[in-house]
């Protein structure tokens, strides 16, 4: 056991040494959640649209106006003839265009209807519908108020789970994810494969210690930073978005724990199959990091896609993973809830150790 | 010259003899493009829908059929079980139910105050958002027919006729959208992966030494090191534009050339960073972390997801120094809109001052050491 701590203490004293790596590593959760949590919303607001209007009357403008003191649109071109619609769209900056007819007012007036032409860059269709649809309910709304009518319907939404329908219950759970990819799998494989490539591996499995023991002996600094960086998610989370952990704090940070170790054996078995690192770079980049952002649910609802890709994401156990966690944080799930997932994940680790050994000990006959 | 010759001759050997490297080159492009573009889709379809009809009334039934026409939803329906409705939602088998309150044609004939209650799944902010808004439309389009056929709207009200129409992409097809979108990562990521990995790994085996005492000037090795991935991604550009041609029919509006131009001025700036990367780091594992957190605040910061007219000022701001943002727009705008050299030229000059700072800057720092 003393040789055992002896070995864990040299990989420490190996990763302390590289500060550079070490601040990355611990810094990248803060960062990467502050990114998430900020910078990447869907929320619109104050987005350039151009006003064409033929008409020029009073009603125009009140309608102008009321659509750009919603907050959502901004008015940067103002378009005074037909050819220059496509010239405006090209330049790139302009989501959309309003159109109101000549004579608007008094159409209005004479003939109680009017029209509004709308035009949407639609090269983002999220956004392009989202734009169309603000503007057509402001367009409605004003005109309700305008002229007093009121209608005598309302139809009443709650949302479930999530009132103010924030991004952070989905990217907090998401970004462990990508985390406990890049350390666990990614790290590890990397580090791994760097010793069988300057073949100072012979040299280590020639020491007295099990070989078995010194492949864990390295594992275990990267386990523990891995869990150092979900504990700053949680936290963050927690207090600066104020996501609510429902359920037992404990079952969660069992789960965890169990991710980690299926992150690890993952970057075990990739340096088994690699000669160099760069092959072990480009295998955890295609097989674990792009598959994890885009099938594992985190951004990308998995319901959408079609049944064979949904199919494929069985086979990825961020998102069995996915589940778990936001079953647990979300919605106070206990651990019946999800017992299928866990088994799901303790199958993943079960099946990349067995193979990790099985390559291990042919490398070494 | 000769000796640049020599180098490049040798990274092609060395990069087509490793059998790993040489098919991840030709299955990238191939997988990305295929298996993505399928999986990076905000298409809201099939949302799962749960009636709760507590008025059993002829317009409840009209409403429920309503409902079961339409393409975005999966719709079921029971009579007054709210609880079911409710436990559902927990499991998450459906995205929103709604709730028809006793009374309700009755309310809505005798023009009493009369609503439903929807009640959605708000974990993905998102998807409940578009849930919401789809099922309101339907209801509201469902109301106000309702009232018409019965003569409750006075003819003489005044109406707003709004007529929309969706350009570049009339189909709002999601994959039209990613698909450049995903080119642009896999143009990005070989360049900086390979490049940044490339001189670390001469450096840490400790060949790097034995080349900077050959005959080699410095700048004709490192014009031998990044041209190869220059081409590689160049090539990558390409074979992906004929599979987005051939199996998501992509449009390309604009010149071929002129997207070619931009993405030979835009790599120069990746293996730039890339062989920045290099210089400051010693092992190939602080290349790779070191790329990943770049690329990934890059790519978060590009608009590939997320409009960037959507973030607050502060990541706008940021966003100003991250080239992949105006490679990526300029892409979608000449391949989808059939913008021509005066509408991109300013992200041309952009990426021409990024690649003479940080190649210079990359340059400054290998020479020192």
């Amino acid at each position: 056991m003393k040789k055992f701590r002896v070995f864990v203490w040299k990989e420490f004293i190996h990763i302390w040494r590289d500060k550079r790596t070490l601040t990355i590593l611990l810094s990248m959760p803060a960062i990467l959640i502050i990114l998430f949590g900020f910078a990447i919303t869907n929320e619109i607001n104050d987005a350039p649209i151009g006003i064409y209007d033929k008409s020029k009357d009073e009603l125009t403008s009140k309608i102008t106006s009321n659509i750009i003191n919603s907050g959502y649109f901004k008015l940067e071109e103002i378009i005074k003839s037909d050819d220059e619609i496509i010239d405006v769209f090209k330049k790139g900056r302009i989501k959309m265009i309003i159109i109101y007819e000549s004579d608007f007012e008094s159409n209005l007036t004479k003939f109680n209807t009017a029209n509004i032409q709308i035009i949407s860059d639609a090269t983002d269709p999220n956004v392009a519908n989202t734009l169309v649809n603000y503007a057509k309910s402001l367009v409605n709304n004003f005109i309700m108020i305008e002229y007093n009518i009121s209608p005598n319907f309302k139809i009443d939404v709650k949302m479930r789970y999530n009132t103010e329908m924030k991004g952070s219950f989905l990217f907090v759970p998401g970004l462990i994810t990508i985390l406990m990819m890049l350390i666990g799998a990614m790290m590890t494989a990397l580090s791994l494969t760097r010793e069988h490539e300057f073949g100072s591996m012979e040299y280590l499995l020639t020491s007295p210690l099990n070989s078995y023991m010194i492949i864990f002996a390295k594992l275990i600094p990267y386990l523990l930073i891995a869990l150092f960086d979900i504990i700053v998610i949680l936290i963050l989370g927690t207090v600066v978005f104020g996501v609510i952990i429902q359920g037992s704090l404990l079952l969660l940070m069992f789960e965890c724990l169990l991710f980690i170790i299926m992150s690890l054996s993952l970057g075990l078995l990739i340096s088994t199959v690699s000669k160099s690192q760069q092959v072990a770079l480009m295998i955890s980049l295609m097989g674990l990091m792009l598959p994890t952002i885009l099938l594992s649910d985190f951004i990308f609802p998995v319901s959408n896609m079609p049944q064979w890709l949904q199919f494929i994401t069985n086979f990825i156990p961020a998102r069995w993973f996915n589940t778990i966690i936001k079953s647990v944080m979300l919605k106070g799930a206990g651990i019946g809830n999800i017992i299928n997932e866990t088994l799901y994940i303790c199958g993943f680790i079960v099946l990349f150790l067995g193979l990790s050994i099985f390559n291990f000990k042919e490398r070494l006959d | 010259m000769r000796n640049l010759f020599i180098i490049l001759k040798k990274e092609f050997t060395q990069i087509f003899r490793d059998k790993v490297m040489s098919r991840m080159i030709i299955m990238m492009p191939i997988v990305q493009l295929l298996l993505l573009a399928h999986a990076a889709t905000f298409d809201i379809k099939n949302i799962s829908l749960l009636i709760v009809d507590n008025d059993n009334s002829t317009f409840s039934s009209e409403f429920i059929a309503k409902f079961n026409g339409n393409n975005y939803f999966i719709t079921h329906w029971n009579y007054g079980n709210q609880k079911l409705a409710e436990s559902k939602l927990m499991e998450g088998s459906i995205d929103l139910y709604i709730e028809i309150p006793n009374g309700f044609e009755k309310n809505l004939l005798t023009s009493q105050e009369s609503g439903v209650h929807v009640t959605v799944n708000a974990i993905d902010g998102a998807k409940a958002g578009l849930a919401m808004f789809y099922s309101n439309s339907v209801v509201n389009e469902l109301i106000n027919s309702f009232s018409r056929n019965k003569g409750y709207i006075n003819i003489n009200q005044k109406f707003i006729n709004i007529e929309y129409s969706h350009w570049f992409n009339p189909e709002l097809n999601y994959t039209t959208f990613m698909v450049p979108g995903i080119l642009v990562l896999l143009v990005s990521m070989i360049g900086l992966f390979l490049s940044s990995m490339n001189i670390v790994r001469e450096k840490e085996i400790g060949t790097l030494e034995q080349l900077n005492v050959t005959p080699i000037k410095k700048s004709e090795l490192l014009l031998g090191k990044l041209l190869p991935f220059w081409f590689i991604a160049l090539f990558e550009l390409g074979f992906g534009l004929i599979l987005a041609k051939v199996f998501f029919d992509i449009p390309m509006e604009g010149s071929l050339w002129l997207l070619f131009a931009i993405s030979a001025i835009y790599l120069t700036v990746i293996l730039g960073i890339g062989l920045f990367i290099s210089t400051i780091t010693s092992t190939q594992q602080q290349a790779m972390l070191f790329t990943w957190f770049f690329s990934v605040i890059f790519i978060l910061l590009s608009g590939l997801f997320t409009a960037i007219e959507n973030m607050p000022y502060w990541a706008q701001v940021l966003t100003e120094f991250n080239p992949v943002k105006y490679y990526m727009q300029s892409t979608r705008m000449i391949m989808l809109k059939g913008s021509a050299y005066d509408d991109i030229s300013v992200f041309i000059y952009k990426l021409t001052a990024f690649s003479i700072v940080i190649n210079s800057l990359a340059i400054l720092l290998y020479r020192k050491r």
